[in-house]
């Protein structure tokens, strides 16, 4: 998916928890995610901390969006 | 006496529970549990399996590194001369264990391991050159077809038998070449492959090209103010009551949704029609999955110059590669047309 749709040149940033299988299938940006079932949350916070979590991790794929790379990263 | 197996499965396969145990930590049982037993009968006697070691799909794949070490220590006294992983069939957090796992008992445990997968799971590609993957239906229905395959290499590994070709022996091809003496020599063999070619009839490279599937990182975006992003999700979240019937594993389609007007995904109007991770709490929030309400505020407070209109969602699950590439190219020619100039891909 990740592949098929950057073929067309938009650039396409992939938020995952199993970063290996992303790097496999060939995500160009990735950013690591929380876990599987809620990659971009965590139940275990409070609604206010968790929001916080979720802008982290989207401020860090807007990032990566904006940042010029040669080959596949991974934006921690 | 038999050789000593250590068999390796998910919590689904041992029966613990599905997607709400996913998260089951490693654990050891004596003797052979759900796929092992089938297993144990096609070692036919020469082998046994002694213990079996089960976790849980997302437990593996979340904290890798505790695992694998839990996981070691847990095979630490059985001495096996043996180590089987699944078969993962097509899923993918679970071919990615059986992989992991695989690779680790070899190489530290200097243990023989062999596991099996279906070819389009990405535990496969990950692990194809280094463990023997026997090649395996995209369903657990292929188990009793499997099974014997998986005995025969493993006994061969233990007894250190030569290993013949990967379609002889039903293995997922290594890129390992060795020499042998053909019958006929290059030239001759050239030209019959040639005149098979002419006459339109099936042949078979000798030389395989390996696959590039690569595709060039897109150009970043200069000025995020001005720019239309478009969120796209494999996570499956869908308007509630899933109006297109997007299958909860192996998607054949996708679902276009208009969130015009829509500033989060409550729970009120939204779920998730995955099948393949425990849905609660993408059901209690599935901003979770899709993060509508973090982005909708970046837009007002200008950070994004707008949010795509539809957001495009279909379940990664067991979905087959080449469903996903149609989807992709739909998908994109729509984004073009739109002049969305970034994607944010979300995947659970």
């Amino acid at each position: 998916m990740v592949k098929g749709i950057e073929a067309a040149g938009i650039p396409v940033v992939h938020i995952c928890t199993i970063v290996p299988i992303s790097k496999t299938v060939g995500a160009n940006r990735i950013v690591p995610a929380i876990a599987i079932p809620y990659p971009l949350g965590n139940p275990n916070l409070d609604s206010k901390e968790e929001y916080k979590v979720r802008r982290t991790i989207v401020e860090k794929a807007l990032n990566a969006l904006q940042t010029e790379i040669d080959g596949q990263t991974i934006f921690e | 006496m038999a050789l000593k197996v250590v068999h390796y499965i998910n919590q689904f396969f041992a029966n613990i529970g599905g997607e709400e145990m996913a998260h089951y930590a490693p654990e050891i049982r004596e003797g052979a549990i759900g796929p092992g037993l089938g297993l144990d009968r096609a070692f036919k006697g020469e082998a046994e399996i002694v213990a079996t070691i089960i976790c849980g799909d997302s437990y593996f794949n979340e904290n890798i590194n505790e695992a694998v070490a839990k996981i070691l220590s847990l095979m630490k006294d059985i001495e096996a001369d043996l180590f089987v992983a699944g078969p993962a069939f097509n899923a993918g957090r679970y071919g990615t264990a059986c992989g992991t796992i695989s690779k680790v008992v070899q190489d530290e445990l200097k243990i023989p391991a062999v596991t099996g997968m279906y070819i389009e799971n990405p535990g496969a590609d990950m692990f194809k050159k280094e463990v023997y993957i026997i090649e395996t239906a995209n369903a657990a229905t292929g188990m009793r077809k499997a099974l014997p395959k998986l005995a025969a290499l493993a006994l061969k590994l233990a007894r250190k038998e030569e290993i013949l070709d990967p379609e002889t022996e039903g293995y997922l091809v290594r890129g390992i070449r060795k020499n042998f003496f053909a019958e006929k020599v290059g030239a001759e063999r050239a030209v019959e492959m040639l005149i098979k070619k002419l006459n339109d009839e099936e042949f078979k490279t000798e030389y395989p090209m390996p696959e590039f599937d690569r595709v060039e990182p897109g150009k970043a975006i200069k000025d995020l103010s001005k720019a239309r992003i478009a969120v796209v999700t494999t996570g499956g979240i869908v308007p509630k009551g899933n109006p297109d019937r997007i299958e909860s594993s192996s998607a054949s389609k996708y679902g276009i949704y208009d969130i015009n007007n829509v500033i989060t995904l409550d729970d009120e109007n939204y779920e998730t029609t995955h099948g393949g991770y425990d849905p609660v709490y993408a059901n209690e929030n599935p901003n979770r999955v899709v993060p509508i309400d973090v982005l909708r505020d970046l837009e007002k407070e200008g950070v994004i110059g707008s949010i795509h209109p539809y957001f495009y969602s279909t379940t990664g699950n067991g979905t087959a590669v080449k469903s996903s590439k149609n989807f992709a190219e739909e998908i994109d020619n729509k984004l073009l047309e739109d002049g969305v100039q970034a994607v944010i891909l979300t995947s659970t």
